[in-house]
């Protein structure tokens, strides 16, 4: 095609008083931006193939390199960006759809940032998490409304399956193939450890996954991999996927150079060939058909697990969360539009759907005006950043979130947004056997244990501060809320008022 | 007693551990800047990655129970302290029969004329092993086997 007209984003920046020459850097590069001159022992780097990963920058023992944005503009203009430009040089060289990973990293509002939460002064006083019994231990799935008798007036155990666990936050969906072995291994190892669940998105369960049934959601999507009686009875809940954050409306594509091994038998697939996730299920057209699908997989399980439907957070959620709370659902997963993704088209993953703090708040008023909230717990996804979001979205309506991005930036994810490429340097998003072990899930699960553990005491150094001893009590509880800078609008759809007021 | 323990599994030959080995004897003589140490010398570690077909893994000294080095040892410069087989400089001479005589290749000449190996970083940090601190991956490994 002639000229390439792209110049690296990236510049790494080397230090030689402090390079020691001991190629670490050049030996841990997938992308083999580092290259060692063995007459001048001297370490040289062609940037262009820097991802920006900090796999070299974290590893350099002498603290010898950084990596900065390059620095080249074009001539300034409001209108067309750099980026926007090399996009249009991108495709006018390769003819293709742009392919982007992780969330959606555009400058839309993040509401979240944009609530302030409250504490107690004088009258209601705070609580010492330190000193006081508090609670975040959270139960999910549907509430039965009416209590019944049996005909000697004993109460009747009516209450369908659920869930219990130790605090609202859960491991969201990240299929074995998407993700490492070790990566799978670490989510599993850190749910057991902390009483709560991780999904095992669409890619089936490996056989040597199944001892953490009791901690695992197994998921059903648009492709049924990986489907089978014993799979959907091995997990604590089933999750039907309906839609992603990332890319509502369109499918899912792990490319056939990933399916090798252990990922073709998880996936019940051939070695090799590309697992395409249909956009739509294309036996669920509507509510009747989904809850067709939703009493399928509980008569497959006898009725003893929970089901949830997952679904991306689009313009008429609550309509459509209105329906799935009417299907015979016990749980809905609502995925916001920065949630990530290990390959998405960029146009979908930046300008498709809409902020999950919106969609809660709209869901959960829905489903209370119209008397079934207790048909269904919700859980909210869509980058949980913290503790202070998972507070923020438990005061908002949620009953519990998922996080998936968080969890895989304490395994060493440096979010340089590569996944589709397949050369994680950091054991995540690869099947590169000589990559994956870069993860030791030893050190992984450790380190996701620590970081709910770390979420653990500052919910409850939260909850405390507002006066409140259980998560319950501050489940819906907008009145803990106050925003910032909102308009009317914004305010009235998150049901919260301004700040002052 | 404690002793190094390599995991191959895990183990990504990125050969920090050399590095950090031949650091430690610079700490001990109070240098504590890694790039001044080892900018202009070449590395002599006690502890080197072996490496072949997509394997590769650290060795160093296993601190034998019945040490064929410390048998072998012409002038008594090598001897157990609780366990650890440490080499007395002054004391070597230089004839390398602990070289011949380890069967793991744990130990090597030195620029001072006497051997070098393997002390746990007894002598030099204390503690843990410069090695297993500075291992990204857990590959290598202090603990307690029996």
């Amino acid at each position: 095609m002639g000229l390439k007209f792209l110049y690296p984003e990236y510049e790494v920046v080397r230090n030689y008083d402090r390079c020691i020459s001991c190629r670490a850097c050049e030996r841990q590069c997938a992308n083999e931006a580092h290259e060692y001159l063995q007459n001048e022992n001297k370490i040289v780097c062609d940037d262009a193939k820097c991802v920006n990963c900090h796999r070299c920058v974290s590893l350099c023992p002498t603290r010898a390199l950084k990596i900065t944005a390059s620095g080249n503009t074009y001539k300034s203009n409001a209108n067309w960006s750099g980026k926007t430009i090399d996009e249009i040089y991108r495709q006018a060289e390769s003819g293709g759809v742009l392919l982007s990973s992780m969330g959606n990293p555009e400058n839309y509002p993040v509401y979240f940032d944009k609530i302030l939460l409250n504490a107690s002064q004088v009258t209601n006083p705070s609580i010492d998490p330190l000193r006081e019994p508090m609670e975040t231990r959270i139960s999910l799935g549907a509430k039965p409304c009416k209590i019944e008798r049996d005909e000697n007036n004993r109460i009747v155990n009516n209450l369908p399956p659920r869930i219990s666990i130790s605090m609202p936050v859960m491991f969201s969906a990240m299929s074995y193939g998407s993700i490492s072995y070790n990566a799978h291994e670490s989510l599993a190892r850190a749910a057991e450890e902390l009483g709560i669940l991780y999904n095992t998105g669409e890619g089936g369960l490996h056989e040597d996954f199944y001892k953490f049934g009791a901690n695992t959601i197994v998921q059903v999507a648009s492709g049924r991999f990986g489907v089978h009686p014993a799979y959907l009875n091995s997990g604590a809940a089933i999750e039907i996927k309906m839609g992603q954050g990332a890319k509502p409306g369109i499918g899912g594509h792990l490319p056939g150079t990933k399916i090798i091994g252990d990922v073709s038998r998880a996936r019940m697939i051939p070695e090799g060939s590309d697992a395409i996730s249909p956009a739509p299920h294309h036996d669920i057209y509507s509510i009747e058909d989904l809850r067709q699908l939703v009493y399928s997989l509980k008569e497959a399980t006898n009725y003893k697990k929970p089901v949830i439907v997952k679904i991306a957070a689009v313009h008429n959620v609550t309509a459509i969360a209105s329906g799935i709370a009417r299907s015979g659902a016990d749980m809905i997963a609502i995925d916001g539009f920065r949630g990530g993704t290990g390959a998405a088209p960029t146009r979908i993953r930046d300008h498709v759907g809409i902020p999950v703090e919106l969609a809660l708040a709209g869901v959960d008023k829905r489903l209370r005006d119209e008397g079934i909230r207790d048909n269904v717990s919700v859980i909210v996804s869509g980058s949980i950043r913290s503790a202070a979001d998972v507070v923020k979205a438990v005061a908002l309506g949620a009953d519990c979130v998922y996080i998936a991005s968080a969890a895989l930036i304490a395994m060493g994810c440096h979010l340089c947004r590569s996944c589709h490429a397949g050369r994680c340097n950091w054991g995540i998003a690869t099947q590169v056997p000589e990559l994956v072990k870069r993860l030791n899930p030893d050190l992984g699960y450790k380190r996701l244990v620590n970081l709910m553990t770390a979420w653990e005491h500052e919910i409850k150094e939260m909850m405390g501060g507002m006066g409140i001893n259980s998560i319950e009590s501050l489940k819906g509880n907008r009145l803990m809320l106050r925003g910032i800078g909102l308009n009317e609008k914004e305010l009235e759809i998150l049901g919260i008022k301004h700040a002052g007021e | 007693m404690k002793r190094v323990y390599v995991n191959e599994k895990w183990c990504l030959g990125c050969h920090l551990c050399e590095y950090y080995c031949a650091f430690a004897g610079f700490l001990e003589r109070g240098e504590n800047d890694m790039a001044r140490a080892l900018k202009t010398s070449k590395i002599k570690p006690r502890i080197n990655i072996e490496e072949k077909d997509g394997v590769s893994f650290a060795v160093s000294c296993r601190h034998c129970r019945e040490p064929l080095c410390v048998k072998g040892c012409i002038t008594g410069a090598l001897s157990t302290f609780d366990g650890v087989i440490t080499i007395n400089g002054d004391k070597c001479v230089g004839c390398y029969t602990c070289i011949l005589c380890c069967p793991y290749g744990a130990i090597s000449p030195s620029e001072t004329g006497a051997v070098q190996k393997c002390e746990l970083c007894v002598k030099t940090i204390g503690g843990t092993p410069a090695c297993v601190k500075g291992c990204p991956n857990n590959a290598i490994v202090f603990e307690e086997r029996g």
